[in-house]
């Protein structure tokens, strides 16, 4: 029976039939323009090549390929001409420089092979004190970035350098004629010499100044500094000697003043002779210092403000009124009377962006005569002044700049009134960026002319005030670049180059050392020079911060993120996808929020099928109106109610690869270069797909992943209470797992054996190691939708778990408290759910090198073996890529090249331009698809040290075998080495009582030692 | 098994056109160059009472490392120069030369001009009878050069070419003697059946017999085993064919520079390291960069006149050395850098995967390994090639029976003294000492 029933497909069709007819008619929407080339018959007749022809050529080529196919590839090897004495190729040349970027700096070793700088190492020689970060692990791959500014530019048309220097030259004339403003605009330089010549520069023109502009200021804590002790610099802690430590708000492990408080730091955080320091944190997003901290109170910045007052009032026995909420009160209060107690062991830090609260900072320092607190060797790494930023905005406004040079800032992206810049900036007769790229700024500007990076750079640093540090290439320029400091010699008219210049006025600062033994050291450290100490009127500060009223709304807390920092790299791949490591979220930045508002408010986070974390939108409204649309939401455990936290450095366009554009520009709610913004947040429609790389939060009990204890109980019971091993049944008895074997073991007694010890009372979850690791290893991009995928190839991750209770401990009595059924899946799908105020733990996690490893006895063509030195080997060519070995891991690090991400440009980043791809180390293999691959404890650098000693003919030393993670951490959290040297740093690590492996009963016997968290609660 | 090299037939298909070329370029060069060369000899006028042959002796110790008797090298060609100056000019000349020039003499300042202002040594211990002999021996007239050579110089100097044009030679004339006895048989034939026709003799005809091959269809055990063997036999070249596929054992390509490592490392000795120094320190040997060349090269602007052979001629390995000047930008006349380079683009004859990692001074200066233990006897080799298979089983094979040199290493005497006890041996290879595992080689 036949029916009249229509059936339709979609809404469209039943009403608007005609689109559909023509959609299912036509299967391309548009028209093929078959017409054109086969309807002119006159043209296809005359045409020269008939269907014959055409196969013939098709046969002749298929043909010739397949015979060129046959032949095996004709490599060519080209020689020197002439090779300069120092480089042999296949062997490695160091270079220590130094680095300032105007945000990171460090003492670095750069490892370069044939001429090219490969890897970013520390500088380890004594006075070299400031260790690379991730960020500035991550530089060298900025270096061989191809978006870079490759040639100068005039007008927006390619230009020379002489064209440029002959119209800066006289633009700057013409405005010492008109009497009108030049300004150099430059972030921070910390560089007497480029000091010098500017001072050079503005004595010759009396119409010219200098403004110093910090993307990211720190500018209260100078005035603070400077009105105490008239030198505009900052404090340069000592967190070794401080055994109590208050941070109101300072996230002192991140990039708080600088940052690189990470090692002295962890000296105190490693328990020695039953002491360790103790640690308040007191702040609104959750940071890497809190997360590191014994005792977090999170809350606002307002109640900062209050808290800091009141710690003031204990330690000086002032009574200001204080306006704390009383739920902190009892906490702060037990701070601050322990911080008295330490007296000159204790130590306070605050990050509040306010002059008053930073006068409070010096004032209960200096009352504490803390040790750790000194004006000996001040910071020179934050010089800006808000003020004066301000003031040449409305000059440029009011058209009174005739010429602009900038060297590395990008106000455009980086000014919160970017609009008015802008604006200002067309008043602006001649503006000049000097810039890497052709950035934000540089792409508006009358010219814009390339620098080279800091590796193809000379230059001197006074990072710290009695240190001098040398900055040289280690490559020659890869572009038609001209240093800063190059034009202003040519500006003041002086001849030769900067490395003759800086070479000459260098000598004042190395009085007593030669120019030559600097350069090879990277650093010379001179007479310390103290700050004169002054006073400060700190009462009335206190009064005056005392009388801070939070504002409407939410607070917003702007941040810097360990990966992305001010946005300078964020065309770099290796930072872009480097995992956060509070959220564990790569490629984005977002605002986190705390539970109780996210529920308020109604935003949520959620795993989805496939994995993927998915996350709100929400837009944020300021005070003045600005408004942010679609900021996505991750609900951050620990975040303090009523605040949110969003990073700056995203949101980039300019000059970024578009796989990089990733985010939401921060800056443009940076008003006032004040971090702390009463904002309105509503959510927003649609969701966010995150690429996070840990979706499970807790450990849901499983205290053995990783083992934490108090000091007390570390202190006062046996290591068998604290640090328990695992027990298993053999026999139907209880046995510890260690003693049961299922396989026969190597005799490893003979030659090395290489363990890496981790303690996590050290790790700061810095990442320093991740990027280093990238470098050393080759290890792929595979992007966003990859990571999300779970694809991510990062050899080495820092899993980061959050208490559900209030503490590790709490977890772990609740599991065990579970009675029933019933009971265990309702509790466990609690425990599920991060606290509100979790403690925080970080554990690298990389390939564990069994000597019994799960992966070797199921692999089934023996591509991953056992080495007597204790590495798990993995042979790349012989894997076939079944990943039951990644299947069969306990510690799931083994990852799978799912494509190839070389030369694919599927995957556009460094290693698909022949630029990126320099950056590859000579040493280790570039894994194709369908290979398992896995950290390989860096074997060729250990190989390479045997070889070396052998070369020599003498033992190897202990402290000689690195891995690039261990060798990367700063904080001495990881320590290589060979056990069987029973004198070595890590034999004693491995038996030490605190040492634990990894899923112990498991029986897989790791060659990778934990150590037991230690917590002064 | 015999390799199937396509990079051999390539490369000899190669060879033989560039063989051509040379050929034609080079019996141009001939021509071009004759009439330069100098061919009158200039009698020996005022020095008459030189005797050159104790006069050679004293060119070569004292002379010869800065001139040349017909090339400019450091200083001036000297034959001929009794024509050109008188000889108690040049008694003072070379008794100290830099005193002519302070005192202005405007042949000595010319000359010293023309010569890159380089100061001549003073040689005050030569009398005025040991410069005579000198320029007796300076006056000689140039020795024609052998004829020999001239004619060497047309012929294709290909190595493969000669040897294959004679081994032709052989075969053709075995075919036409096998083709001689078969014409012949059949001959003998004819006129045995024509006998036994003229005789009367029945040739009785053959039985129809079963053709061979259905007979052989029929026997199914002789199809089983048949079919057997074939299976083995292709299966066994398949596999052979299999495991020398990337396998360049012998590949011997042509090199834009003939470069003889016979010459310098057979004939001159030249230690191998000197060259590839980087063997030492690296894990590449490395080609050595052409200012190493340049360190003896700058004063050996042509071969000896002994080392030409049959298939290399003078003029031939002459060439070769101005092809060297012209990549380092080396002026012969001016004696200077022209500063205009053009690096040399070898062809790399040994390709190690990139999946294996290999280190030459893992061998060479911890081993003590002789270069020619697995690159064959370069000594010996005018063109290069590659000796060792360079297949794993190869490196696997050596490290099984090579005894690791441990003695007055202050690395190894620990691990010996373990190992030794461990194994109960005094020798221990580099098996023993986890030379095998996966990971030692590929990373």
């Amino acid at each position: 029976m036949s029916s009249n029933k229509k059936y339709w497909k979609s809404v469209e069709e039943l009403e608007n039939g005609s689109i559909v007819e023509a959609l299912r008619n036509n299967e391309f929407v548009e028209e093929i323009p078959t017409d054109e080339f086969l309807g002119n018959t006159d043209a296809m007749s005359s045409s020269s090549t008939s269907r014959r022809d055409f196969l013939k050529y098709v046969g002749f080529s298929t043909a010739a390929a397949t015979l060129a196919a046959c032949e095996g590839p004709v490599n060519k090897t080209i020689p020197y001409v002439l090779q300069p004495e120092q480089i042999i190729p296949g062997v490695a040349d160091y270079y220590a420089t130094s680095v300032f970027d105007g945000f990171d700096f460090a003492n670095l070793l750069v490892k370069t092979r044939e001429g090219r700088p490969i890897k970013i190492d520390n500088n380890t020689i004594s006075g070299a004190k400031f260790a690379a970060n991730a960020r500035v692990h991550a530089s060298i791959l900025s270096l061989y970035d191809n978006m870079r500014l490759k040639a100068p530019k005039l007008e927006s048309k390619d230009s020379s350098w002489s064209a440029v220097d002959a119209r800066i030259k006289s633009s700057i004339a013409e405005a010492k004629a008109a009497g009108s403003q030049v300004v150099l605009l430059t972030n921070t330089l910390a560089s007497p010499s480029t000091e010098k010549l500017i001072a050079d520069f503005i004595a010759a023109n009396p119409n010219a100044k200098h403004v110093i502009y910090d993307a990211v200021s720190s500018s209260q804590a100078l005035d603070a500094f400077e009105a105490v002790y008239g030198e505009r610099a900052l404090v340069d802690y000592d967190f070794s000697k401080a055994s109590l430590i208050v941070s109101v708000g300072a996230d002192f492990l991140g990039d708080w003043q600088g940052g690189g408080y990470d090692a002295g730091y962890a000296q105190g955080r490693i328990p020695k002779n039953g002491k360790m320091s103790r640690h308040f944190q007191l702040e609104a997003n959750m940071t890497l210092s809190g997360a590191a901290a014994d005792k977090r109170l999170p809350m606002s910045v307002s109640n900062q403000k209050q808290a800091l007052v009141h710690i003031y009032n204990i330690i000086t026995g002032s009574a200001v009124a204080v306006n704390l909420a009383p739920e902190f009160k009892a906490e702060v209060t037990k701070a601050a009377q322990q911080l008295k107690a330490a007296g000159s062991k204790g130590l306070l830090v605050s990050g509040i962006q306010d002059k008053n609260a930073q006068l409070l900072v010096l004032a209960i320092n200096q009352v504490l005569a803390s040790e750790a607190f000194t004006t000996v060797g001040t910071r020179q790494i934050r010089k800006g002044s808000d003020e004066k930023v301000a003031q040449l905005l409305k000059d440029m406004k009011a058209g009174s700049v005739h010429t602009l040079i900038m060297s590395g800032v990008n106000p455009v992206y980086t000014l919160a009134d970017s609009a008015s810049f802008v604006e200002g900036l067309k008043k602006v007769k001649t503006s000049v960026a000097l810039s890497l790229k052709e950035d934000e700024t540089a792409s508006i500007t009358t010219i814009a002319a390339p620098v080279p990076h800091y590796l193809e750079a000379w230059g001197d640093l006074v990072l710290t005030k009695g240190t001098y540090s040398l900055t040289q290439p280690t490559i020659r320029p890869l572009f038609e670049t001209k240093q800063f400091q190059d034009v202003l010699m040519s500006l003041n008219g002086l001849t030769g180059t900067y490395y003759d210049y800086l070479k000459a006025y260098s000598s004042s600062f190395i009085a007593g050392s030669s120019w030559n033994k600097v350069l090879h050291d990277g650093v010379f450290v001179g007479a310390p020079q103290a700050a004169s100490g002054g006073t400060a009127d700190y009462a009335s500060a206190a009064n005056e911060l005392a009388k801070s009223k939070a504002g409407a709304g939410l607070e917003l807390v702007l941040y810097t993120k360990t990966g992305m920092g001010d946005g300078q790299q964020a065309n770099n791949p290796w930072l872009q996808e480097f995992p956060d490591p509070i959220t564990r979220v790569s490629w984005d930045n977002y605002l986190t929020v705390s539970n109780a508002d996210a529920k308020t408010i109604g935003l949520s986070n959620e795993i989805v099928a496939n994995g993927g974390l998915n996350g709100s939108y929400a837009t944020i409204t300021t005070a003045d109106g600005t408004k942010l649309e679609n900021v996505p939401v991750i609900v951050q455990p620990g975040q303090a109610v009523g605040t949110v936290g969003l990073a700056l450095g995203y949101g980039r366009k300019a000059a970024l690869k578009e796989e990089m554009q990733v985010g939401i520009n921060a800056y443009a709610l940076y008003k006032g270069f004040n971090d702390v913004q009463a904002i309105e947040l509503v959510k927003a429609g649609g969701e966010h797909e995150f690429a996070c790389v840990q979706g499970q939060k807790t450990l849901m009990g499983r205290g053995d992943i990783i083992k934490e204890t108090t000091l007390e109980i570390f202190n006062t019971k046996d290591s068998k209470i604290w640090n328990e091993t695992p027990k298993v049944s053999l026999d139907h008895k209880e046995v510890e797992a260690t003693s049961v074997d299922l396989w026969e073991s190597f005799d490893r007694s003979v030659g090395h054996h290489f363990n890496l010890s981790i303690d996590l009372n050290a790790c700061t979850g810095c990442g320093a190691c991740v990027i280093a690791c990238h470098a050393e290893n080759n290890v792929p991009v595979v992007g966003k939708s990859e990571v999300r995928r779970s694809r991510d190839m990062h050899w080495l991750r820092i899993d980061r778990y959050y208490s559900s209770e209030s503490t590790f401990e709490g977890d772990n009595e609740r599991k065990e408290g579970i009675a029933g059924l019933s009971s265990s899946l309702s509790t466990f799908n609690e425990m599920e759910k991060a606290g509100d105020n979790p403690q925080v733990a970080f554990q690298p996690v990389m390939c564990q090198h069994c000597n019994h490893a799960p992966c070797e006895t199921v692999c089934p063509v023996a591509a991953t073996s056992h080495g007597r030195q204790g590495q798990n080997h993995m042979a790349y060519n012989r894997c076939v890529g079944t990943r039951y070995c990644a299947n069969n891991c306990p510690y799931k690090v083994r990852r799978f090249n799912w494509f190839l991400y070389n030369k694919n440009s599927e995957f556009d980043y460094h290693m698909n331009d022949d630029l990126g791809r320099m950056v590859l180390n000579p040493d280790v293999n570039v894994r194709s698809r369908g290979v398992m691959e896995k950290c390989s404890m860096c074997i060729q650098m250990t190989q390479a040290t045997i070889l070396n000693a052998k070369k020599e003919g003498r033992e190897v030393v202990d402290g000689e075998f690195q891995t690039a993670c261990s060798s990367a951490c700063s904080s001495g959290a990881m320590i290589f080495g060979d056990v069987n040297d029973k004198a070595s740093k890590v034999a004693a690590l491995a038996a030490d009582e605190r040492s634990y492996h990894l899923l112990e009963h498991v029986g897989t016997k790791p060659n990778v030692v934990y150590h037991v968290k230690v917590r002064n609660t | 098994m015999k390799k199937v090299g396509n990079h051999n037939s390539n490369s000899r298909k190669m060879f033989l056109s560039l063989a051509m070329m040379l050929a034609f370029s080079f019996s141009s060069f001939a021509q071009d160059a004759a009439p330069a060369a100098p061919t009158e000899a200039a009698p020996a006028a005022a020095t008459a009472g030189g005797d050159p042959v104790k006069g050679k002796a004293l060119f070569n110790s004292n002379c010869a490392a800065c001139h040349k008797l017909d090339a400019k090298s450091t200083g001036p060609a000297l034959r001929g120069i009794a024509d050109k100056h008188d000889a108690e000019w040049l008694y003072k000349w070379i008794h100290n030369s830099s005193d002519m020039i302070k005192s202005g003499d405007p042949v000595a300042v010319k000359l010293f001009e023309e010569n890159n202002k380089s100061v001549m040594t003073a040689f005050p211990q030569l009398s005025n009878e040991d410069i005579d002999n000198i320029i007796a021996y300076t006056s000689e007239p140039k020795a024609e050069p052998a004829a020999g050579a001239a004619t060497g110089a047309a012929t294709p100097p290909g190595t493969n070419v000669g040897g294959g044009s004679s081994n032709n030679v052989i075969l053709g004339v075995l075919a036409l003697v096998l083709v001689v006895l078969v014409v012949m048989l059949i001959m003998v034939n004819n006129v045995l059946t024509k006998v036994a026709k003229a005789n009367g003799i029945e040739v009785a005809p053959k039985a129809e017999r079963t053709p061979i091959w259905k007979a052989f269809v029929k026997n199914q055990f002789l199809v089983l085993v048949t079919s057997i063997f074939l299976l083995l036999a292709s299966g066994y070249f398949v596999y052979g064919f299999l495991m020398q596929v990337g396998v360049d054992q012998d590949y011997a390509p042509i090199q834009p520079i003939h470069y003889s490592h016979k010459i310098h490392a057979g004939d001159n000795e030249i230690n191998c390291k000197y060259c590839h120094s980087a063997a030492r320190v690296s894990k590449s040997a490395g080609i050595p960069s052409l200012n190493v060349c340049m360190n003896c090269h700058k004063n050996i602007s042509e071969v000896a006149e002994t080392t030409a052979t049959p298939e290399y001629s003078k003029a031939f390995y002459d060439a070769q050395i101005q092809k060297l000047y012209d990549a380092v930008g080396w002026d012969k006349t001016t004696q200077s850098y022209t500063g205009k380079t053009k690096p040399v683009k070898w062809v790399r004859i040994h390709n190690l995967p990139d999946f294996v990692y290999f280190n030459h001074s893992q061998h060479v200066t911890v081993g003590g390994i002789e270069c020619q233990t697995c690159h064959g006897p370069v000594e010996t080799y005018e063109i290069q090639k590659q000796f060792a298979p360079l297949t794993m089983g190869w490196c696997i094979d050596c490290h099984r029976k090579t005894d690791v040199k441990m003695e007055g290493n202050g690395y190894y005497t620990k691990i010996h003294e373990e190992l030794s006890k461990k194994y109960g041996v005094e020798k221990l290879t580099e098996a023993q000492m986890g030379g095998l595992e996966c990971g030692k080689c590929h990373y």
